[in-house]
């Protein structure tokens, strides 16, 4: 087994993520790109430990996940919101503070 | 090996429940909290919060001090009881405290407190007038403070990666929230909010595929771990390197330092005045100090890879900082700006890597932090009809209008610029000097440069209050109740008070010591 195709795919999915988070317009959309972000690393957490051969990076991986979770309650609320008192969940348009 | 890894006999947990007394202290109040939210009639409810919130944060307070001059790991080495984590714990304590009375104050605004009564509620929609008209307010306020007040207590004393990663988002999650939830400008709020939520959530990523990284090299999540790994292994550190990078990211990002500040005005201007102030305090104690252990603790070995880095970082952060607040035309904006090039002086004592460098970062931050909560404690107190008068123009002769307002916010701008006698100077003058020792001389002679146009644009403010003509539609002083006033005297008494007299906690930063490893 190589573990450096996992890193080299974790290390892509985690690129993905990173320019999809600047180069989208969605709120929802950038979230989950993020998301991406976070599971990419969860990919070469477990390879590591693999590599390494002890559970660290497994146990790790669980708490990013759960980390994960919160994440998404407190996102998806904030966004909810905005969308609520604005009709879009497009960040462009939510440009009242600036300069 | 792999199939190795099932035969492992799982130790059981070392736990001293004594060493990490404090965060079991405000943590345990969170979760009461909510209970409390859950339980108690709505009438009741934010005299219970109150005295929870205080009585916790005091006991964490004391518990602290009786902890003193402990050096141990606890919690299977995952959490570092040592002089810098209990200084920066004491520190972000007594920030907390002062930073809840600004929350806690509810005769400023005439509808009750600064936050929105019900979040869910349409800004100027029905049901948030009827709520303000019946008087309700959001006592939710609380147990998302305390859990946040929790994490910045485990940040700078986790010993591990992981810990810190937890503490990153216990921290930040909470801090989320309370950023929408201003009564007045509801949608502004709301777009910090967002905005602070986005970036976070992307440079945690960053944290969290560095720590993936300095995993993959030394196989451990342990600060020590990888120091060692470090020591042993000199050549191969492409992993190392990209790692050091990526944590750095998701670090700098929570102190923002520049170019990860992007966020930071516009949260600091939406957000409601009494967040504002306790996050542009307890965050940056709190994130300056995981910074400070990562680097000194796991990465010491590569010094010589990052403190480049943190030099040009520092540069940059001074010079946007001071520069970009000549612009400002928004008082709260220009604090935020201020405190970036804030966070620049502060990073002197980081590159510094030495004892000394440790002690004045831990000193710059407990004086900075005072200064500015008295500081956002004035802006919330000069208001309009619509709310906080926040624009530089609604400000001109406000020391004529009312002097002993605009005198406490001069002494602020004066100890923000470093003026003698005031804690700004000592503190100046101690990671100067801390970062002279440590060979970075060019760095401080732009930290002297960036000091002099920063004292421009303070003073600039001052002149503005006491020598411009009050406008005829101007903003009123509100005059506050006990806790605004405690926290405005507080603040006052700190900033004299480590401006002429610094060095008995200039010697208790130095006696903190180093960390632990």
């Amino acid at each position: 087994m190589t573990p450096n195709y996992y890193i080299v795919l974790s290390a892509l999915l985690f690129t993905i993520g990173a320019v999809g988070v600047l180069v989208r317009r969605n709120a929802i959309v950038l979230f989950m790109c993020v998301e991406l972000m976070l599971n990419a690393t969860n990919l070469a957490l477990v390879t590591f430990a693999r590599v390494h051969g002890n559970l660290d990076g497994q146990v790790m991986a669980f708490f990013v996940m759960v980390v994960a979770a919160a994440e998404v309650v407190v996102g998806l609320a904030i966004i909810v919101t905005i969308f609520r008192s604005r009709r879009s969940a497009s960040v462009d348009e939510a440009s009242l503070l600036k300069y | 090996m792999n199939g190795l890894i099932a035969l492992v006999p799982i130790p059981t947990p070392n736990m001293d429940l004594g060493q990490i007394a404090p965060l079991e202290i405000v943590f345990g109040a969170a979760l009461i909290s909510v209970l409390v939210e859950a339980f108690v009639r709505r009438e009741g409810r934010r005299r219970v919060q109150l005295v929870l919130v205080f009585a916790s944060l005091i006991a964490a307070v004391a518990a602290l001090v009786g902890l003193a001059g402990t050096r141990t790991l606890t919690a299977q080495a995952s959490v570092a009881v040592d002089g810098p984590a209990l200084f920066m714990q004491g520190t972000v304590l007594l920030l907390a405290i002062v930073g809840a009375l600004l929350i806690a104050e509810r005769s400023i605004d005439p509808a009750g407190d600064a936050f929105a009564p019900r979040a869910s509620a349409l800004p100027g929609g029905r049901e948030e007038r009827e709520l303000t008209a019946a008087g309700w307010s959001q006592t939710e306020v609380w147990p998302l403070f305390l859990f946040c007040v929790g994490g910045m207590l485990l940040f700078p004393a986790s010993n591990d990666l992981l810990t810190m990663f937890v503490a990153l988002e216990v921290l930040s999650l909470p801090l989320y929230l309370l950023a929408g939830l201003a009564r007045r400008r509801r949608l502004l709020s709301q777009e910090a909010s967002l905005k602070y939520f986005l970036l976070g959530a992307f440079s945690s990523a960053f944290f969290l595929f560095g720590t993936a990284m300095l995993y993959g090299f030394a196989g451990t999540f342990s600060l020590g771990g990888i120091a060692d790994a470090l020591s042993g292994n000199a050549g191969d550190n492409g992993l190392v390197m990209l790692g050091v990078a990526l944590l750095a990211v998701g670090l700098l990002f929570k102190v923002a330092a520049v170019p990860f500040h992007q966020w930071t005005p516009d949260v600091y201007q939406g957000a409601p005045t009494p967040i504002t102030a306790f996050m542009a305090t307890c965050v940056k104690v709190a994130a300056f100090g995981a910074l400070l252990r990562v680097m000194y603790v796991a990465l010491g070995g590569v010094r010589w890879d990052w403190q480049p880095m943190l030099w040009i970082i520092a540069i940059i952060t001074m010079l946007v900082g001071v520069i970009v607040a000549i612009a400002q035309t928004d008082i709260k904006r220009m604090l935020a700006y201020s405190s970036i090039a804030h966070a620049g002086f502060i990073l002197l004592g980081v590159i510094a890597v030495s004892e000394a460098g440790i002690a004045s970062t831990m000193f710059y931050l407990a004086a900075y932090g005072f200064a500015t909560l008295g500081a956002f404690a004035v802006v919330s107190l000069v208001r309009d009809s619509s709310g906080e008068a926040t624009h530089l123009s609604q400000w001109a002769g406000l020391g004529k209008r009312s002097p002993v307002v605009a005198g406490i916010f001069t002494l602020f701008l004066l100890a923000f610029a470093g003026i003698p006698l005031t804690s700004g100077f000592t503190s100046k003058f101690a990671v100067f000097s801390a970062a002279i020792a440590g060979g970075a001389t060019p760095v401080v002679i732009v930290a002297v440069f960036a000091s002099v146009i920063s004292a421009f644009f303070y003073a600039r403010i001052i002149v503005l209050m006491f020598f411009a003509e009050p406008a005829e539609e101007g903003p009123r002083v509100v005059l506050p109740s006990a806790f605004t006033a405690l926290a405005l005297a507080i603040g006052v008494a700190v900033t004299v008070l480590l401006g002429v007299l610094p060095q008995p906690l200039l010697n208790l930063a130095q006696q903190a010591g180093i960390f632990l490893r």
